[in-house]
């Protein structure tokens, strides 16, 4: 079997969960041999990150390199093309990282490229046995996956649980040496920082998060009305924030922000994995939509299949009736 | 500049239920919607800004068979300059990978300055723009939400990341870049646009016409490869409340009150 590697995302030198999730992926390709820990970064951030990893990984490949500072796929691709051996297996998170570096990587390594995986079946021969979901969630597949040349494999953060592995003394081997001049087409020059909005939904205890099945921007003011009754906020899926109908600042998800609520309406949401990624602390989930098929229904504690134009204003009036709060005056058009 | 934009076609999953066929071969696609991709319309409609921009043209291109030119021609409906169809027998079964290859012959046949892709399509694997961008030794980026053109064949880009930001590069041109919803708002296609690009011809092109290196093609070539649908384990999944929606409505109310969603 072919070794396998982890490629560490970090951030703040902190490694990312995500480092103690791909070990638990490895072992279910090999469980014989222990998977080496890939760090790429610059100063004194890099080498915490190294020393943290050494309860949970045998040997950790430290490339350090002032370019490498800041994770730009161009070069962090090159500098892993400099030391991982042909033939083997890369481990790396399928998010915003991982999707710029791996598609390249693949082909660069000419090693087979399966994004997404959310489970491994086991080796069979030379194929890989794995499972990805396809159609925004609503379907899973069986996938084979050559390794006679190498693979490079994303992992969806959080499908594969962190165990306690074998104790590991990890070893610190610097292979900065092996890494020449780093130059890419593709320059980093800054990052700019989220936006912030008028309403903190990362603090508030409920939220009332709507998506595409609002349907129309002034099918809002029904969400905003039942929150209002409910003392809570309104936050929102993706597809919402694309249509321009709310702020960023209002996006619950690993591209917007992570709340952690106490109870979360999901209301026309499909329920990706993205978006579920940025629901923290182990909400009560409420799922109302009108595809009993929609992925939000696996993940919610109570789920509601009902039209939302007329669930939601149906729930603030009994809400409004119970806390004898009259209702807002409905503005005529 | 010059502007190719690789599409697909696919099943629009925000109006349909997807079911598994029996066997667990394939889904069931009779019934089903087709539409373009949506990240896809997102790269046209940035494509057309650009060439409005800096003079140009917009081609647009999709692997696939014949039914797949109904796409083409309503990217053609916004504004695209062409469209043109890949479809070759030969191109069965091919992964990620062979998809790829198959563009890469397309480019290496034109003069493109940029390349744009949807950041992914229906299965998810935001694979084919990076994979292009290597088979050309060209610069990539994914997830782009916002691009500039500079002076000097260069363009200034954002990129998504994690929390709400944005990562900022300059990246030389050619280059491919992969497009994230919400970069721009695509513009509308009336019936009367689809109307007038209903009789123009699309050239259709093969294997052979292409000089694909068919030895990354098709099924056998292929290093992924799907072998059955399942419908995935519900987990615990969630209690369905049942009844009239007033009866719907007090269940919930007593599930609100316990955990403390009402304040």
């Amino acid at each position: 079997m072919a070794r396998i590697f982890a490629y560490i995302v970090h951030k703040s030198g902190v490694p990312d969960d995500t480092a103690a999730e791909l070990p638990v992926a490895a072992r279910k390709i090999d469980p014989t041999q222990p998977c080496t820990a890939i760090v790429t970064g610059w100063g004194a951030d890099l080498d915490r990150v190294c020393e943290s990893l050494r309860g949970s990984y045998s040997e950790i490949w430290k490339i350090a390199k002032e370019p490498l500072a800041y994770p730009n796929a161009a070069l962090v691709r090159k500098a892993l093309l400099s030391v991982v051996p042909a033939g083997s297996i890369v481990l790396v998170p399928h998010a915003h990282f991982g999707v710029d570096l791996s598609p390249g990587l693949s082909i660069r390594m000419d090693a087979a490229y399966l994004p997404d995986v959310v489970d491994i079946e086991g080796v069979e021969a030379d194929w890989l046995k794995a499972v990805r979901q396809e159609f925004g969630g609503q379907v899973s597949a069986h996938m084979r996956c050559n390794l006679s040349t190498g693979a490079v494999l994303n992992i969806r953060p959080g499908a594969f649980r962190p165990s306690e592995g074998p104790a590991a003394a990890g070893q610190i081997v610097d292979k900065t040496a092996d890494v020449g001049a780093l130059t890419a087409r593709r320059r980093y020059l800054e990052t700019a920082a989220a936006e912030m909005g008028d309403v903190d939904i990362a603090k508030e205890p409920v939220l009332i998060s709507i998506g595409r099945g609002i349907g129309e921007q002034e099918n809002i003011a029904i969400a905003e009305d039942l929150a209002e009754a409910m003392g809570a906020a309104v936050s929102c899926s993706r597809p919402v924030v694309d249509a321009k109908w709310m702020d960023k600042s209002r996006q619950v998800g690993s591209s917007g922000q992570t709340v952690r609520p106490k109870v979360y309406l999901a209301c026309g949401i499909s329920g990706s994995f993205q978006h579920l990624a940025g629901i923290k602390g182990n909400p009560f989930i409420v799922a109302i939509n009108k595809n009993p098929k929609a992925p939000i229904f696996r993940v919610a504690e109570v789920g509601i299949v009902d039209d939302l134009l007329e669930f939601l204003p149906a729930l603030a009036a009994r809400v409004r009736e119970e806390s004898c709060v009259p209702g807002k005056e409905r503005q005529r058009s | 500049m010059e502007i190719l934009v690789c599409i697909k076609r696919v099943p629009d999953t925000s109006e349909n239920e997807i079911q598994i066929e029996g066997a667990g071969t394939d889904i069931a696609r009779d019934d089903l919607v087709y539409s373009v991709n949506e990240p896809d319309n997102y790269a046209v409609e940035e494509a057309l800004q650009i060439v409005g921009r800096t003079g140009g043209s917009v081609t647009v291109v999709t692997v696939g068979g014949e039914e797949d030119e109904e796409v083409l021609r309503r990217e053609m409906a916004m504004g695209a300059t062409r469209g043109v169809l890949i479809s070759d027998d030969s191109f069965q079964g091919s992964d990620g990978r062979g998809i790829a290859a198959i563009l890469k012959a397309f480019v290496q046949r034109g003069h493109y300055d940029l390349i744009l892709t949807g950041v992914q399509a229906d299965g998810g694997c935001a694979q084919v723009g990076g994979m292009l961008a290597a088979l050309l030794d060209y610069p990539f980026a994914s997830l782009v939400t916002s691009i500039e053109v500079l002076e000097g064949r260069k363009l200034k880009i954002g990129r998504e990341i994690e929390g709400g930001g944005k990562e900022i590069n300059a990246i030389d041109l050619p280059c491919v870049l992969s497009i994230q919803t919400g970069i721009n708002e695509p513009r509308y296609v009336g019936m009367r646009g689809i109307r007038q690009i209903a009789s123009v011809p699309i050239p259709t092109l093969g294997a052979a016409e292409l000089g694909v290196e068919t030895e990354l093609v098709g099924a056998i070539a292929a290093k992924v490869k799907r072998t059955g649908y399942f419908v995935p384990a519900a987990g615990k999944g969630a209690e369905m409340l049942a009844g009239s929606r007033e009866e719907v409505v007090e269940k919930l109310m007593d599930l609100l009150k316990a955990k403390g969603g009402l304040n």
